[in-house]
């Protein structure tokens, strides 16, 4: 078991690691041109919160683990994103869904980290909070079209929707960590957010004409580094060439 | 979703020192407010503006090429329309 601080940033940054990794798989296959540019923006933006968490878990650790070698060498267990993020893509309305569900949590979550007790974390969320911004703006847009949209693209939403809320359950699961991290004003309990994120997301979904399904019992649990066997799947590809050349430079 | 069915929307960037918004290119977008996103990312991704406009393409009223002798061509003899027959007071610098 790691450090609370550790584990806390290790969720924000393998989350954001897997986010930008499933939208890189969509570089080059967009719907249309413009969508795949923007899309791999987004994936871009992801990996680069991703690189700065990464590097401030490592330097909390105080074990020498850089960025890469958390990004890279760690197996399934000990990732920590919330398990929503390590979904596979399919299709583009589950896209542009998941994507708009994280970013609005972290659009009420980086702001509140900016108050942060640790001056890395507290600039890491100032940044992030821009980018952040526009990925719910974009993504929200595109959740109000297709669900408001045709009879096709509002059950293909509807069925997104369905298959990805349950998943939402775990970013406001609390733990020791949570406790932790909030003693000292570190972090802050993502259980604490539901409620805004909840007004954030149920207005864009009423524009969508999309009915928010009813909270159940399933709680995944990716936090805790219990995963789906999907992760393994994203990390082979990804993990490759350092694994494969370890240390390899270009 | 075809993109057949998406307006072409004309592209205009002010750059951090520039006065005016240039063209820089088009992108299809469903309406106004995609137009925009998808020219921010299409056209600002290397800090290229601060300021964006977007247009339809088809709002756009342009002249035709092939009355380019009687629109343009007359101004090519008219030289006395450039300032540069005028002698400038020496008080009048930077002119």
């Amino acid at each position: 078991m790691l450090e609370p601080r550790v584990e806390y940033v290790l969720r924000l940054a393998d989350g954001a690691l897997l986010l930008g990794q499933r939208l890189s798989e969509l570089c080059g296959h967009g719907p249309v041109l413009e969508e795949d540019i923007a899309t791999t923006n987004i994936a871009l933006d992801c990996i680069g919160q991703a690189r700065l968490l990464l590097a401030l878990a490592g330097r909390l650790e105080g074990q020498g683990r850089d960025e890469d070698r958390l990004a890279f060498l760690r197996n399934e267990g000990e990732y920590r994103n919330p398990t929503l993020l390590e979904l596979p893509n399919g299709d583009f309305g589950r896209v542009v869904l998941r994507t708009f569900l994280y970013s609005s949590f972290l659009d009420v979550l980086w702001p509140a980290l900016q108050t942060s007790t640790d001056a890395d974390l507290a600039a890491i969320a100032a940044k992030s909070a821009k980018e952040t911004r526009y990925h719910r703006e974009h993504t929200a847009d595109w959740v109000i079209r297709l669900g408001d949209g045709t009879d096709e693209s509002h059950r293909r939403m509807r069925d997104a929707l369905d298959a990805l809320w349950p998943y939402t359950a775990e970013l406001f699961s609390k733990d020791y960590v949570d406790d932790a991290v909030t003693r000292d004003g570190f972090g802050v309990a993502w259980a604490t957010l539901r409620d805004p994120w909840l007004r954030s997301v149920e207005a864009v979904l009423a524009e969508a004409t999309l009915a928010r399904p009813p909270d159940t019992p399933f709680l995944s649990r990716g936090k805790t580094g219990v995963h789906t066997e999907h992760l393994g799947h994203l990390l082979a590809p990804m993990q490759h060439l350092q694994r494969s050349h370890p240390g390899a430079k270009w | 979703m075809s993109t057949q069915e998406w307006p072409l929307w004309e592209v205009f960037v002010r750059s951090r020192n520039g006065l005016d918004h240039k063209h820089c290119g088009s992108v299809h977008a469903p309406d106004p407010k995609l137009a925009l996103q998808m020219a921010r990312d299409v056209y600002t991704r290397r800090q290229e503006g601060v300021s964006l406009w977007v247009v339809r393409s088809d709002h756009i009223v342009a002249s035709d090429p092939d009355a380019k002798p009687e629109l343009f061509d007359p101004a090519a003899d008219k030289i006395y329309r450039h300032p540069t027959f005028y002698r400038l007071p020496d008080e009048v610098d930077h002119m």
